[in-house]
């Protein structure tokens, strides 16, 4: 990889070595809070509109203003997306922060840094940029609030120059950040060229260079929630009910959006509902009454929402009333970790209420996948009459991923089995919890149905066929018992696994899921070049799994499942549906600091654990 | 209704064409004499003399022995018996996926007052359209008689335990958060029962009904607040209540002398005869002041504390279309093609 090329290299003048295209990453620290989300998205677009494969990612604290915050952008010609390990350049706008995020980098990086910090006395082995920011923001703002917003643009401008940016691909990406508002695009255009001439006047070009290439004709950034709600939008969603909780919320607050301008009828009648509920033990049951009721109703949340809609979850389960549930999953119970990155709910999740309950969980794991499962999702519920989860992280959520467009679904909605008036007319009556199709659903039909016999009594586990209460334990093993044969339909319809990477006769496998898929890709082939190791890999994409889990885990002498949670959760369900013999084929490589995966933790776990 | 069947000739029919028996629901379970028995009779009543369709009623509960008391009226309505405390969740789902159909949702006092509390706060304040029936006894019935937190302080279970915290009272906390009918009955008054559930169905918005109903096993004793003998001795009526439906002409003159006449929604007519000379329903100060008078000496006060007719219910704010959202059509909820390619085009 080039930068390991970079640290090997002496680093004494900048001249003698060569330029490093596309293939670098970026480190921006700044303050919370202070504006420098509009100046890094502007700068990760402007490498997307030069073609090049470009991904960011915000590390931030969980503060509305003062603390820490990072965000990388990682230019890769590969189109490798995943965090990497290393910067390659630094740019230190935070004092607090500045020391220590130079001292964490490797010999030969550049660091872009606000002059009065005076970074340069710290290294040797360093390239240092120092620029004047305040200085070249006085004349551009009197008013200091702007000018605190416009520090950050400077060093866009600076960077501009640095990482040989096509100016007017510059410019563009900033009007398209204030979209439509022109004064303020201005100001910030201004700012933009006068750090880059600043930099022209005083430094040469650096060794990192952006190139123009061709990779991201028609493609879109979009972030996974924007995404998501897109997908709900689009599966005809009319009743969303949540309680705030990061990083969960811009989902439902973009679906809103969404709803308020394209489901409005001509009279100016809304074909939605949202509401912001109490809790989230309001909005679980919100959802449970509209579907009931024949809605399409999801909700959104993370962890700590999930674990109080543990009782409806079962209820929705054993009554059989399709939910979509969205968990954006974060770090802990509590506050925890809320704006950090995790896969930690898996478990209590698929298995989320008490008696014998369990859920499929539909796990994307791109901006794409959040679209598509968006709108299959609510085809699953109803069709399974049943509680489905969407599992998405803080990564895939908030952050902003390079894209193909959604395809536009082509397939129609699937409502499941409803009984309209006039089938029961022709039916005469209905058993509610009836296997007449051998697929373990029976049908419903919906309150408001004007029929003498149809109305049916939704209740918990205590019924029999017909709905009605039953204690008998005939009845309750009877019912739980066709439970399962329509887990078995579930496991057949869900999104099964892909194959990611395959190479013949490879003996070792990998599995992962969600957004550890873009690091494990990577890894797949850093172990490849490196080490000469061959993996096939396997993706999942839903829970429960299909054969296909259990052929590749038979037939590979080891496989890796890749996670990012400290208990290797994905392996535990994985190991509760292969062959007992297969058991002992499973490895683990878990990450869970918080922090987004990168390939060379993957690598490294791998290679460690190979050589034993 | 076409698929109404006939009824004999003989039998008594509403102006739907239906009988009171099509108006019942399973055998009840409960104990006999309990007071939440006598509560699903005149629910039987008063949807059958309204003339509801019961496949136009969706019958919500939480969890508790009042809760099993859907089971018990209108068996041809839709029933969900949800989880404890959470009645009004799901009623607010289901009324706004489906605006045309009538809620009524039983709770009790454990499930209201206690577990309940949040739930309950927020449907009052959204004002949702529907029925929500408190059978209150001051314990709860179905784990054996334990406290509920609307025990009067000083109020003795069998055991010789005495609350000594402070009851809430549903009927002003409803009246605070924001509910548009508000009253309180008795389970052993059968008339004001009726009138007051009448009302309940013409009304468009919440109703809440705190329905004092003595459990005969656990709390029917001397030295409850919430027995029999201790309403009967204690009740305090503050009207007479009398109901005019929409649908029935008025032959009969009436007395404006000595009460006031409050019209519903759909045109249906609530005739209170006063009792307490300057008592106004449709001042909700008035009614909070009055309640707070009641507990003080200890009165059982019953009858129609507040009512606002005109309020605009929650699915009113959410401005929705006509047809129920539940049953749109794919045309009407999946955005066109030439739509995503819009998005798809901002995000470029
Ligand atoms: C989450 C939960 N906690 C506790 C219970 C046990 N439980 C069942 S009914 C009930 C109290 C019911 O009291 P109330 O609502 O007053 O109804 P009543 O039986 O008196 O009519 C309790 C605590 C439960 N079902 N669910
Ligand atoms: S225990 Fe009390 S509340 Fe429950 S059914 Fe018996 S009398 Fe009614
Ligand atoms: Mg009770």
């Amino acid at each position: 990889m080039a930068s390991t090329d970079v640290v090997k290299q002496d680093t004494g003048s900048r001249q003698d070595r060569d330029p490093v295209v596309n293939d670098f990453s970026i480190q921006v620290a700044t303050v919370n809070g202070s504006g420098s989300q509009s100046a890094n998205s502007a700068l990760m677009r402007s490498i997307f509109l030069m073609g090049v494969p470009v991904s960011g990612k915000n590390l931030f604290p969980s503060n509305i203003a003062g603390l820490p915050t990072w965000f990388t952008i990682r230019v890769n010609k590969y189109g490798y997306s995943a965090r990497k390990q290393e910067t390659d350049l630094l740019v230190a706008m935070n004092p607090e922060t500045a020391a220590e995020d130079v001292r964490a980098l490797g010999a030969g990086a550049i660091v872009l840094f606000d002059e009065p910090l005076k970074l340069e006395v710290l290294r040797r082995d360093l390239e240092f940029f120092p620029v004047p920011i305040d200085k070249i923001a006085g004349p551009l703002a009197p008013e200091p609030k702007l000018k605190k917003l416009l520090r950050n643009m400077i060093y866009v401008g600076a960077l501009a120059h640095l990482l040989w940016l096509d100016m007017q691909a510059v410019e563009e990406a900033v009007r398209k950040q204030f979209n439509g508002k022109k004064r303020a695009a201005e100001n910030n255009i201004a700012a933009v060229r006068a750090g880059y001439d600043y930099a022209v006047a005083n430094f040469p070009r650096s060794r990192l260079k952006v190139e123009r290439m061709n990779e991201n004709a028609n493609k879109i950034i979009i972030d996974g929630n924007s995404a998501s709600a897109l997908g709900a939008l689009f599966g005809g969603v009319t009743v969303v009910s949540w309680y705030p909780i990061t990083p969960s919320s811009s989902l439902v607050e973009s679906l809103t959006e969404y709803l308020k301008q394209y489901r409005v009828d001509g009279d100016g009648k809304a074909t939605f509902a949202v509401i912001q509920a109490e809790d989230e033990l309001a909005s679980i049951g919100i959802v449970l009454g509209a579907s009931w009721a024949g809605a399409r109703a999801m909700t959104a949340t993370s962890g700590p929402g999930i674990s109080l809609m543990t009782e409806f979850t079962g209820f929705g389960y054993y009554a059989e009333i399709p939910a979509v549930i969205w968990d954006v999953q974060r770090l802990g119970p509590s506050t925890g970790l809320p704006t950090r990155t995790s896969q930690g709910d898996l478990l209590s999740t698929a298995f989320l209420s008490h008696g014998d309950t369990k859920h499929p969980m539909l796990l994307p794991a791109s901006v794409a996948e959040c679209f598509e499962f968006g709108y299959t999702a609510f085809d699953l519920a109803d069709r399974l009459q049943t509680p489905v989860f969407v599992m998405s992280d803080l990564d895939l959520a908030m952050n902003n991923w390079v894209s193909d467009p959604f395809p536009y679904p082509e397939k129609p909605l699937d409502r499941g089995k409803v009984l309209s008036k006039e089938e029961l007319e022709r039916l005469g009556s209905f058993a509610r919890y009836k296997d007449v199709d051998g697929d373990g659903i029976g049908y419903r039909t919906l309150p408001g149905i004007q029929h003498p016999n149809g109305a049916w009594f939704a209740r918990g586990s205590g019924h029999n066929e017909k709905a009605q209460y039953s204690e008998s334990p005939e009845d309750y093993v009877k019912n739980v018992n066709r439970l399962n044969r329509k887990w078995e339909t579930v496991r057949s319809i869900v999104p099964g696994p892909v194959i990611e990477r395959s190479t013949p006769g490879a003996e070792l496998g990998i599995i992962a899921f969600g957004s550890s898929h873009w690091a494990t890709l990577e890894s797949v082939d850093q172990l490849q070049q490196e080490q000469g190791i061959a993996l096939d890999y396997l993706r999942l994409r839903a829970y429960p799994f299909n054969a296909a889990v259990n052929e590749f885990v038979a037939g590979h002498e080891r496989v890796y499942v890749i996670e990012q949670n400290r208990d290797a959760q994905m392996l535990q369900l994985i190991k509760m549906d292969i062959a007992a013999a297969d058991i002992v084929k499973l490895r683990s490589v878990c990450y869970y600091n918080g922090h987004p995966l990168d390939a060379r933790f993957v690598s490294d776990s791998i290679v460690s654990q190979e050589q034993k | 209704m076409a698929t109404t069947p006939n009824p004999p000739a003989t039998a008594k029919i509403n102006r739907v064409g239906l009988s009171v028996i099509d108006y019942r629901g399973s055998k009840s379970t409960l104990c006999a004499g309990c007071g939440h028995n006598a509560i699903s009779e005149r629910i039987i009543e008063a949807f059958y003399e309204m003339g509801i369709e019961p496949e136009r009623v969706a019958k919500l509960s939480g969890i508790g022995c009042s809760s099993k008391t859907p089971a018990y009226f209108l068996g041809r309505a839709h029933s969900f018996n949800g989880v404890h405390g959470r009645m009004p969740a799901v009623a607010t789902g289901a009324a706004v996926a489906n605006r045309n159909l009538l809620y009524i949702g039983v709770s009790g006092d454990g499930d209201t007052a206690s577990i309940g509390l949040g739930q309950f706060a927020h449907l009052m304040r959204r004002n949702v359209p529907m029925i929500y029936i408190v059978e209150n006894n001051g314990v709860y019935g179905l784990t054996k008689g334990q406290f509920s937190a609307t025990a009067d302080i000083g109020s003795r279970l069998r055991t010789g335990v005495v609350n000594e915290l402070p009851a809430i009272d549903i009927c002003a906390l409803a009246i605070e958060l924001g509910a548009t009918f508000v009253a309180r009955s008795f389970s052993g008054d059968k008339k004001q029962l009726l009138a007051l559930l009448k009302a309940a169905i013409a009304h468009n918005g919440t109703v809440l009904l705190d329905v004092i109903s003595p459990c005969v096993t656990f709390n029917d004793h001397e030295g409850s607040t919430k027995s029999y003998k201790f309403v009967k001795d204690h009740e305090e009526p503050l009207q007479e209540i009398g109901f005019v439906p929409s649908f029935e002409e008025i032959d009969i003159e009436y007395e404006t002398g000595n009460g006031v006449e409050v019209s519903l929604h759909d045109g249906s007519k609530m005739r209170l005869a006063k009792l307490e000379e300057d008592f106004d329903p449709t001042d909700r100060i008035a009614a909070l002041t009055r309640l707070a008078h009641a507990r003080e000496k200890n009165e059982v006060l019953t009858g129609l504390f507040y009512v606002n007719p005109a309020q605009p219910n929650f699915t009113d704010l959410l401005n929705l279309v006509d047809e129920p959202l539940g049953t749109l059509p794919q045309e009407a909820v999946r955005p066109p093609r030439s739509v995503l390619d819009r998005i798809m085009e901002e995000f470029r």
